[in-house]
């Protein structure tokens, strides 16, 4: 994973809440391989029924964005299709739980802030994730709050199994106390 | 970085009321971080087709599958609801049917493919084979995985990295959730069903009122309800926002569970019972929020919107961007009406409907099929419909008691188990334009077809939609 330390570059403002993962990327596209690239997928149905929608592929790295961004399904290629069109960062006063998790397994940073459309209305940002601030162009710096882990393993590009195996003998230490109702009866 | 062991209970005290939440995560922490997040022990891991990301994630790590006896594997994302006598003929859906048999069979996984009787969709068939059990913490790579928190367990949706992570070391690292505890008193009108309570909880707490939040459903009229109606209400815990919904598991629970394949058995049924019956939260419990609602208030609902919180009950109106208290509520209503091709202050009760979708992992079981049946039985449907069973097993039972006469009778088709029309991956899709009655747990915009504009509704509410052609108050028909 690349790590993710600051980020400066083009702000895309989409405005609205409740932007779920059918619309981030709809469902006929999931079953394409991630090799070919997802960035062609991103907001497909939306760029082809809205002339001016404001996010394209390619054109800005940080996407600002309404409340319970990425809700709905729990598809990682939501973050795929995010992530190969080139955006790093997602701004936003709220996010689906799932998105948020499978985000940060691919190195794209969530960051929750009250009113973002409205604060972060402006042609570029400084994202420092190190510091947790964000720059606006005149200078003006916003802190945010990130959690610890999260933000250690993005800093890092951490890769997460490789973290958990370093605690093998706590996990074969559980395993061996699993009662036996627990397992699944030979059926 | 701490041990679990002797500190999973925290600053609590051994004695300390806890909640069905609190005791399951407890026994599942294998190692606590200082923030809270902890690795938690995965009892079930089910894969579907989708799941070929997190395999092809295991693979290239050059990993191998920790537990594949704990692993399940079903194919229902893209599996056609044509008779199963006909080959798949989308070349790409055949293949990812064809790529989960393979992984299955590579890494020692049961699975169940499109000649077994076990087929069917993820949350309706883990329930049905006894894989789903109370206490335990069961994950899969779909949202919906909150359903098996019906039986008491904790059970939520993964993206495919965390699918790969599972695979790989059978646990998941998970900052600890909050609670919220959803109290419904009171006992429900006739012809208003588990759908009807779910859909007025997310049009009451919004579409991320329980955002970071695990829900406790709980009070006598969720008390009242089986087991297949607890898990309609636990499916949908995520169009609230939160990750997992469950219910305390209790007689009608074990009741249900008793005898299923992979249950336990004998001197293991007795331990389990023993665990199982404490695991309900204690009285006096701290939930971190409280919502209540009478059973009493809920009539039939009907979403109007994009959003399942755009829910209301069949008797009122589309609301009027004109009369939301600020622009924000103004552009989001105009919009969604504008999506759905909705005027606003049109009566909800008949705005005419093109087709019929009854099914999805949230109401596919056989009482859902009864439920639609019984107002089917002896009319004919004015619009096209498909009717999909969640499972074989449900399907064969469906069969058994005629059910699938009254449909076919009455016009309706009747189709193969799968995930189908809710998600329109199999090629069911919803023409551009056409407006769905659908017992599914979505109606974002494109959700079951470019264009495709959804009305979710219980089973005998869109039973009643295919005879009328329209939207209709079931209490009036029935």
């Amino acid at each position: 994973m690349t790590p993710f330390t600051t980020l400066a570059g083009a702000v895309a403002l989409l405005d609205r809440a409740n932007i779920d993962t059918d619309q981030i990327i709809p469902a006929r596209f999931l079953r394409k391989p991630r090799s070919a690239g997802y960035d062609n997928f991103l907001f497909h149905d939306l760029l082809t029924r809205e002339n001016a929608f404001p996010v394209r592929p390619h054109t800005a790295p940080i996407l600002v964005a309404g409340d319970n961004f990425g809700c709905g399904s729990s598809r990682e290629g939501a973050v795929y299709a995010l992530a190969d069109a080139g955006i790093r960062c997602v701004i936003a006063p709220s996010f689906g739980d799932i998105f948020a998790s499978n985000a940060a397994k691919n190195g794209l940073l969530t960051i929750v802030l009250a009113d973002a459309p409205a604060r972060l209305g402006v042609a570029s940002l400084t994202v420092d994730l190190p510091a947790q601030t964000i720059a606006l162009p005149d200078g003006t710096l916003i802190a945010f709050e990130i959690d610890p882990f999260r933000k250690h393993c993005l800093v890092e590009g951490l890769d997460d199994i490789g973290l958990t195996l370093l605690h093998g003998a706590a996990l074969a230490a559980h395993e061996a106390h699993l009662p036996h109702w627990s397992l699944p009866a030979k059926g | 970085m701490l041990g679990s062991r002797d500190l999973r209970r925290g600053k609590a005290g051994l004695s300390d009321p806890r909640t069905l939440f609190e005791k399951i995560w407890s026994t599942h922490e294998v190692v606590r971080r200082d923030d809270g997040t902890a690795l938690l022990w995965i009892d079930r891991h089910l894969v579907h087709e989708g799941s070929f990301h997190g395999f092809a994630m295991l693979d290239h790590s050059g990993r191998t599958l920790r537990r594949p006896d704990l692993t399940f594997a079903v194919a229902d994302h893209y599996v056609p609801s044509h008779p199963r006598s006909q080959p798949i003929a989308d070349a790409e859906a055949a293949g990812l049917v064809a790529t989960l048999r393979d992984n299955a069979a590579r890494h020692g996984i049961a699975h169940y493919g499109l000649d077994s009787p076990n087929q069917g969709i993820v949350h309706v068939i883990g329930p049905e084979l006894g894989l789903t059990l109370p206490g335990q913490v069961l994950v899969c790579g779909d949202s919906h995985t909150a359903t098996h928190g019906a039986f008491g367990s904790l059970a939520f949706g993964i993206g495919a990295s965390e699918v790969a992570h599972v695979l790989a070391t059978q646990s998941l690292w998970q900052r600890r959730p909050k609670t919220l505890r959803i109290t419904v008193d009171g006992t429900l009108h006739r012809h208003v069903a588990a759908k009807d309570i779910i859909l007025a909880i997310i049009a009451a707490i919004g579409t991320a009122g329980a955002t970071g939040h695990v829900i406790e459903y709980a009070g006598p009229a969720i008390r009242a309800l089986g087991m297949e109606a607890r898990m309609t209400i636990c499916n949908m815990s995520i169009e609230a926002g939160a990750r997992a919904g469950m219910v305390a598991p209790d007689d009608i629970t074990f009741a249900w569970i008793s005898g299923r394949p992979h249950a336990p058995r004998g001197a293991d049924w007795e331990a389990a019972l023993a665990v199982w019956r404490a695991l309900p939260s204690d009285p006096g419990a701290v939930f971190d929020r409280e919502v209540r609602l009478d059973a009493a208030d809920i009539a039939p609902m009907v979403t109007w919107g994009t959003s399942p919180e755009a829910a209301l009950p069949v008797t009122a109106r589309v609301p009027d961007p004109d009369a939301a208290p600020d622009a924000t509520a103004r552009q989001r209503i105009a919009s969604q009406l504008a999506y759905m091709g909705l005027e606003p202050n049109t009566p909800l009760d008949g705005v005419a409907i093109d087709r019929v979708f009854i099914g999805s992992c949230t109401n596919a079981r056989l009482p859902d099929l009864r439920a639609a049946a019984a107002v089917l039985k002896g009319r004919a449907a004015a619009i096209p419909g498909l009717v999909v069973a969640g499972s074989v097993a449900v399907k064969r039972a469906a069969e058994a008691e005629g059910l699938d006469r009254i449909f076919t009778d009455a016009g309706l088709t009747w189709g193969e188990p799968g995930c189908s029309m809710c998600v329109g991956m199999n090629g069911d899709l919803v023409a551009p334009g056409a407006r769905c009655a659908s017992t599914s747990n979505r109606n974002f915009e494109g959700r079951q077809g470019p264009g495709a504009r959804t009305h979710l509704m219980s089973p005998a509410m869109a039973a009643v939609a295919a005879i009328t052609g329209r939207i209709t108050d079931v209490r009036r028909l029935a």
